[in-house]
């Protein structure tokens, strides 16, 4: 084979490759991605559409930054050690006065008798101070006059809690945004250390909600009610003399719970261990609601640990007041009137659209500690379809512009470097299909970096072959000189601008990284169309003419 | 055979002190200017704020829109035009709400409520124009315009269908903003009596919120840095290249020195015409450093090629002769580039403003950087080092040969 021959082959390998990559594909309705050759100009235009992944700027969507307040982790965590001590103190016989946080990382066992101060330390020893490799707390000693211990969360465990709080939110959100039916959302961590997530959801119009369904941090409680109603917190407190019984909590009612109430909300002291938690439950959903027409309501069934807990409770607390809480505000009260064995329901005033949300981060899970929004960038649909509009005129005009340019100042050389040009968008386009990279507005702007480049690397060797023609060689002479010496620098300044775009995606943010994506492949794309192609054309053009002693330049 | 110049002959080194001295007095003017503004005006992205886009059904009366929302308190947000001038398109951008993250949402909401007072949109009907298809679904369950209470599954899959062609049609055929009822009676699949219900309990605002951003001040500090960050390596790294390419360091140094001229004048400019300094403008900088890198190692492989070539010639000489030797490729790219771009900036719109700008200064100070900066500074380094050490002793023997200060732009030797 000749070397234009090999060349030609090439090249036709080359564009084949990428028009099969660009057209040739297309989602099944089982969501893989087949070869289906396309049978009409409606089947092109579908295929190729959903070859290029489009950014949430030009379809449309939600971009949203949030932060896991993962210190609320470890504050809990601490609650729950307070409570478990007590227990187990009073199970190892230990005498104490009181438990108490100190802060979030410290528990305070204060009163402890000095002979048993030994026995106690041991004890909590053995079962907090977890093994040599992974301490989990150090036990010290009581500052002050009284005898006591300190339990100290060690740094390992407080960093362990926290990436296990991140990484259990970010499976929640997933969880979430999945029952919510968006498609091809991207939910990730972000950024270094900070603890946040990276949701993005293409073509979602209602926003207001999917972020509330998000952020709830939908912790459900089922606690019995130990008094009630009060029509404000003081009232609550004046009753019980200023203090509240132990294990005792005052909570509030939301709002809209009872609306033809017109007292407002109202406040109930509440136990504060929970019969029942949202682990318990095995399934959630929305129902309408018999006793009030056009209204909705959740009901919920339990899993086997918590019917076998549940069931047994009701039973010896008949006629006593039981209540659903929601992130720590009373949902609804009603009394017990017989035994319960798994199921339940939450009522209120709940739309359709509320109760099935209630519903659906129920069975997602709570939240293990809440979250925080610090970024959030909505595009309406309209606005999407409106930018890629724009961004296509605009590219095509310019791209008209400099076509019908260097056709005028290069005559039949600017037909080849018309055909280097496409060439390159086509590369680059089967490029971003291939790799299924998300074409952004910045990347336009990375296209249109690229067309300029590739421009310029035609004005390069084609300015050079004329210098070289003036200095009298032949023709076949001055486009291979032309080529050689107009390459060297081609690549050196595509290949500059590629090293930035690396250091740009390595390191950038979003939008930067887009503009940095489309720009290494065009330019990648470029040093092929611009040099290879080009030159083959040229040199194929001459090798059919005997002896050539002009050139359309 | 069309040409711009026929083997031109200039002698750019000569003029160099006066582009030196000017490129001096313009990143003085621009940094009196950062200087009395306290830096650059950061956008939202590198700030914190919130930035709501409309748009309206008849071009909008931004004086009515700024005594609105005078009187919610938000006297400081920012109004402006964006867009061609028949899609009524409007930017408001508010400062952060308070300094707490919680407050994210605030400013947001404010700008809304105080549209919908100014605007007299009714509180209590839906406002079909920023309805998402969820919520209006759930609304025409709730009226039941066609009777269906009876089966629920079927109510739901039928308004929700009938909701979608409602918000599609919205979208795509009247840009999102419905001016009448009247228009809904002609969507295919819409029943009559879901547009007279519609017609009762809904509204139509006169404006349709487009795309809303919203970033926290911590955010906008991340993306600062990051940026930063981002950039600077880039440079960086095509020091790196091109020292490693050109094997001297004085051509990369020379290449980054030129470049990150160009962005301090594009800087400075920027805040003396009172560019806001966003993301876009970011990308716009980004471009010009490409360009003005690409624009240096052109002129500079000429020069590396024509030291190859081991000519009897002075170095000021040689590199005379290799600008002139590129100067029609440099003024067709950069008057390509520029026309582009000055097109960008005169039909582009308020939004890409910014970009465009930067790109306009970008592309011509990028381009006589190369000349004026870049090439002097190879020049004043490599010249003196030629005559006398070790490093330059290949060049020594080709200056050895005497001085020919007219050779500059001679094609045969």
């Amino acid at each position: 084979m000749s070397p234009l021959r090999w060349k030609a082959t090439v090249i036709l390998v080359t564009v084949l490759v990428c028009l099969v990559g660009l057209v040739c594909f297309r989602k099944m309705p089982d969501a893989k991605t087949r070869f289906y050759l396309p049978r009409s100009l409606d089947d092109l235009r579908t295929n190729v559409s959903e070859r290029i992944n489009l950014g949430l700027d030009l379809r449309g969507g939600m971009h949203l930054i949030l932060q896991v307040q993962v210190d609320e982790a470890i504050n809990s965590e601490t609650d729950q050690v307070v409570e478990r001590l007590r227990t187990l103190l009073r199970e190892q016989a230990i005498g104490f006065q009181s438990i108490r946080k100190a802060d979030p990382t410290h528990v305070q066992v204060a009163g402890i008798p000095n002979d048993q101060l030994d026995a106690a330390r041991r004890f909590l020893q053995e079962s907090y101070g977890g093994s040599t490799v992974a301490p989990a707390y150090t036990i010290g000693s009581l500052a002050g006059e009284e005898s006591g211990l300190v339990l100290e969360m060690t740094p390992t465990l407080q960093a362990q809690l926290r990436q296990e709080a991140l990484r259990n939110a970010i499976e929640t959100i997933r969880q979430r945004v999945d029952a919510l039916g968006v498609s091809e959302p991207a939910i990730a961590e972000h950024g270094r250390g900070e603890w946040e997530i990276l949701v993005q959801l293409p073509g979602v119009d209602d926003p207001a909600r999917v972020k509330s369904i998000l952020q709830s941090t939908a912790l459900l409680e089922i606690k019995l009610v130990e008094d009630g109603p009060y029509g404000s917190e003081s009232e609550a407190l004046v009753k019980t003399g200023g203090i509240l019984p132990p294990d005792s909590m005052l909570l509030q009612e939301l709002p809209h719970a009872h609306e033809d109430r017109a007292a407002g909300p109202q406040w109930y002291i509440v136990s504060r261990t929970s019969i029942v938690t949202g682990r318990d439950l095995r399934s959630a959903r929305a129902e309408a609601n018999p006793e009030s027409p056009g209204t909705y309501q959740v009901s919920f069934s339990l899993s086997r640990d918590g019917a076998a807990r549940f069931g047994p409770f009701t039973e010896r607390n008949v006629g006593r007041p039981l209540g659903v809480v929601l992130d720590n505000r009373i949902q609804s009260v009603a009394v017990i009137q017989s035994r319960i064995e798994d199921a339940g329901r939450i009522t209120g005033t709940f739309t359709l659209q509320e109760a099935a949300d209630l519903a659906l981060v129920l069975r997602s899970g709570s939240l293990p500690a809440s979250i925080r929004y610090l970024e959030e960038r909505t595009v309406g649909p309209s606005l999407g379809a409106d930018s890629i509009r724009a961004g296509l005129t605009a590219s095509g005009v310019g791209l008209l512009a400099v076509s019908l340019f260097m056709l005028f100042y290069y005559r039949l050389s600017g037909v080849n470097a018309l055909l280097a040009l496409l060439l390159n968008l086509l590369l680059l386009l089967a490029a971003l299909a291939y790799v299924g990279a998300t074409l952004t507005l910045p990347g336009i702007a990375g296209v249109a970096l690229t067309i300029g480049m590739a421009v310029d690397a035609n004005v390069l060797v084609f300015e050079r072959i004329r210098e070289e023609l003036r200095l009298g060689k032949t023709v076949v002479a001055g486009v291979e000189t032309g080529f050689d010496r107009a390459f060297v620098t081609i690549f050196d300044t595509n290949l500059t601008t590629i090293i930035a775009a690396i250091f740009l995606f390595m390191f950038g943010t979003g939008p930067i990284k887009g503009f940095a994506v489309t720009l290494t492949f065009g330019l990648l794309a470029n040093i092929f169309a611009a040099v290879y192609v080009s030159r083959a054309i040229f040199e194929f053009v001459l090798s059919r003419q005997a002896r050539p002693t002009t050139l359309s330049i | 055979m069309i040409e711009l110049f026929r083997n031109p002959n200039y002698n750019f080194l000569r003029w160099k002190w006066h582009f030196i001295i000017a490129s001096w007095v313009l990143i003085l003017v621009g940094a009196v200017s950062l200087w009395m503004k306290g830096g650059p005006r950061y956008g939202i992205d590198f700030r914190g704020g919130t930035l709501v886009y409309l748009k309206f059904a008849a071009a909008p009366e931004l004086d009515h829109i700024r005594a609105g929302l005078n009187q919610e308190g938000l006297g400081s947000s920012t109004i402006q035009r964006y867009g061609r001038a028949q899609n009524n398109e409007v930017i408001i951008g508010s400062e952060q709400v308070g300094h707490e993250e919680e407050a994210l949402d605030a400013g947001r909401q404010a700008i809304l409520a105080a549209l919908r007072t100014t605007f007299q949109v009714p509180a209590d009907k839906l406002d079909l124009n920023n309805i998402g298809t969820d919520s209006l679904t759930d609304a025409l369950l709730r009226f039941d315009p066609i009777g269906l209470a009876g089966q629920p599954s079927e109510a739901a899959s039928r308004y929700r269908q009938i909701a979608e062609q409602i918000t599609d049609f919205r979208d795509t055929e009247r840009g999102g903003l419905l001016r009448s009822f009247a228009e809904l009676r002609s969507v295919e699949g819409v029943p009559p009596a879901v547009v007279n219900t519609l017609e009762q309990r809904g509204s139509l605002s006169p404006f349709v919120v487009r795309n809303v951003e919203v970033v926290g001040p911590r955010v906008g500090r991340q993306l600062r840095q990051q940026a930063l960050l981002a950039t600077g390596l880039a440079l960086a790294g095509m020091l790196v290249y091109i020292g490693v390419r050109f094997r001297q360091w004085v051509y990369g140094t020379a290449a980054v020195v030129a470049t990150f001229h160009d962005v301090l004048i594009t800087l400075g400019l920027l805040s003396l015409f009172n560019y806001e300094f966003n993301l876009n403008v970011v990308a716009g900088l980004l471009t010009l450093v490409g360009f003005s890198v690409n624009d240096t190692i052109v002129t500079f492989d000429r020069i590396r090629e024509n030291v190859r070539l081991r000519r009897r010639e002075r170095f000021m000489d040689l590199v005379n002769r290799s600008i002139n030797q590129t100067l029609s490729r440099t003024v067709l790219t950069s008057g390509l580039t520029f026309l582009t771009v000055l097109g960008l900036f005169f039909l582009g719109g308020e939004v890409l403003h910014g970009f465009a700008f930067t790109l306009v200064v970008g592309i011509v100070v990028g381009t006589y950087s190369s000349i004026f900066i870049a090439s002097p500074i190879v020049v004043g380094w490599l010249e003196p080092v030629r005559v006398g050490s070790p490093a330059g002793a290949r060049a020594e023997q080709v200056l050895a040969g005497g001085r020919r200060p007219g050779s500059a732009g001679r094609k045969e030797p």
